[in-house]
């Protein structure tokens, strides 16, 4: 039973809190309301039994009780919006070309407060605290967790988000056609920012910054379900499936990074990557190309190579300067970089990384030198890349990859031939 | 809702512009002026003198202290500002960019705390 609300907490949390914050116009109060309904069924699913469409008990049960409140507390600080408006006032939300799917009361609202959490009049920070309390139903505790901050810090930031929207008049709503690609553009960098935040977490690192990997692709799912025909938000769930289908292989039992080219392929998640393939392939079929597909494009390209000889470097090189034009980053060049080494030779790689070090733009940033080491150490310049993983260990920031950096380190200097290549995945 | 637009930039932006540039200036400020005046949002705006003529008054212990210049020293100064009443920010968000000064400073959007 109590893994019945667990699971409808999972499914349901956002919508209830979404539809309640429509009702009442109060966050907080929604987020309250919801949070006894859930309590309300822990203590009446095991005396009466599971009900079998538990998302509309749970919605109605917090919708009564959101309304008792309103009522009781009529000249309160809450204002009760049911009476004050018409809640279809500013249309239906499909009529923007956002198209909700199942067409359900619930999946409109969702796709409000994601649009309202991720508003780009809320700090990067806030948007991504905000989504995780009120779309993915964390408590305030763990977020200030993954996000390695002190709790209080996090409850002030989601009361300052919240009073913002509602002091500054941010609206509670899907954005109209001209700001709408913009605004999803938005959405998905938060979702991808929780995404990295939680690929970034090494085996140390607890399962909370973990776990922030399935809320991200979670939430991600939703933005999907609810932006039908949209092939970006398609591209960007492919590409955080494609990942992470390779979570159990990243890191080495002593929590190293792995290379790429060094997994145990047999550990990526099948499944998972044959998700994503199709996930792309119908994203991509509707010609309109995005970085997030092209992102994903890639890592379909490493995730469905049977072993690291047969990737297809020349296909991941046109998409890097494809993905270059789309964003154009010092990031992305030297990534570009890296796939044109494999597909034409070490030489042709360092020749697009001395540009990119004469332009500056990534002074300081260690996989610059290390990229530079490792192409080097291809090229047999085993002198000079001794000298760049020596640079390239002095900027590193974690552990891991310092770890990792002075294992090629150790092999440059032994005269390179380990037989493997290039960076960490 | 109602907003406060603060035009801020940096005076020596201001200061440097070139009689003709200062008459195209003009020029766009009128444009805004008319469009915004068919919408209905604008209740007010005004262009400010610079900071060299700003004087900065406190009251402590019952006596007038009266200072040559600006309450703090920064980067951007008010130059100018509007009142515009918005169905929401994302509205205000698209007036304060249609403001001329939005191009070289940057506007400040503050909602009017009604009482």
């Amino acid at each position: 039973m109590e893994a019945a609300v667990a699971a409808a907490f999972r499914a349901e949390w956002g919508r209830i809190v979404a539809s309640l914050i429509r009702l009442t116009g109060d966050w907080d109060l929604a987020e309250e309301c919801a949070q006894d309904a859930f309590a309300r069924a822990l203590e009446r699913w095991g005396r009466d039994g599971v009900p079998d469409n538990r998302g509309a008990w749970l919605t109605t049960t917090a919708r009564n009780r959101a309304l008792d409140r309103l009522r009781r507390d009529k000249v309160g600080r809450t204002k009760h919006r049911l009476l004050a408006t018409d809640p279809s006032a500013d249309g239906p939300v499909g009529s923007n070309g956002a198209g909700p799917a199942g067409g359900s009361e619930g999946s409109d609202e969702r796709l409000r407060l994601i649009f309202t959490c991720c508003h780009p009049a809320l700090s990067l920070d806030a948007q991504v605290a905000l989504t995780l309390r009120t779309l993915a139903g964390l408590s305030v505790g763990q977020i200030a967790h993954a996000f390695l901050v002190p709790e209080p810090t996090m409850a002030k930031r989601i009361v300052r988000a919240k009073a913002k929207i509602r002091n500054a008049g941010i609206p509670y709503r899907v954005p109209p056609d001209h700001l709408l690609a913009a605004r999803t553009e938005a959405v998905m960098a938060v979702l991808y920012l929780l995404f990295n935040e939680g690929y970034g977490a090494t085996a140390g690192s607890d399962l909370i910054r973990q776990g922030l990997c399935d809320e991200a692709i979670a939430l991600a799912r939703t933005l999907v379900q609810l932006m039908v025909g949209q092939p970006e938000p398609a591209g960007l769930l492919a590409l955080m499936i494609l990942h992470h289908a390779r979570r159990s292989a990243r890191i080495g039992p002593t929590g190293e990074l792995v290379p790429l080219e060094d997994q145990d392929r047999a550990r990526w998640d099948a499944a998972a990557i044959a998700e994503g393939a199709a996930l792309l392939e119908g994203a991509l079929a509707h010609r309109q190309p995005g970085p997030y597909q092209v992102q994903a494009a890639i890592a379909a390209c490493h995730a469905t190579a049977p072993v690291a000889g047969a990737t297809d470097w020349a296909q991941i090189a046109d998409l890097y300067a494809r993905l270059a034009t789309m964003l154009p980053t010092p990031v992305v060049q030297l990534n570009r970089a890296v796939a044109v080494a494999m597909a034409d030779g070490p030489a042709a790689g360092l020749r697009l990384v001395d540009d990119l070090e004469a332009g500056g733009a990534l002074a300081g940033y260690h996989l610059l030198p290390a990229t530079r080491a490792d192409l080097l150490r291809r090229a047999g310049r085993h002198g000079e890349a001794v000298r760049s993983y020596r640079a390239a260990l002095a900027l590193a920031g974690t552990d891991a990859e310092r770890r990792y950096l002075a294992r090629r380190l150790a092999v440059a200097e032994a005269g390179g031939h380990d037989g493997s290549d290039v960076r960490p995945a | 809702m109602r907003y406060l637009m603060m035009i801020c930039a940096t005076e020596d932006t201001v200061g440097s512009t070139s009689p003709d540039q200062a008459t195209a200036m003009m020029a766009e400020y009128a444009t805004f002026s008319e469009e915004m005046a068919a919408r209905r949002v604008l209740q007010g705006g005004e262009r400010l003198r610079p900071t060299s003529d700003a004087t900065t008054v406190q009251v402590r212990d019952g006596k007038v202290l009266t200072a040559d210049g600006p309450f703090a020293e920064t980067k951007e100064q008010v130059g100018g500002y509007y009142v515009a009443e918005c169905r929401d920010l994302d509205e205000a968000i698209d007036v304060a960019s249609k403001i001329p000064g939005a191009r070289f400073g940057s506007i400040e959007v503050r909602p009017i705390w009604e009482m």
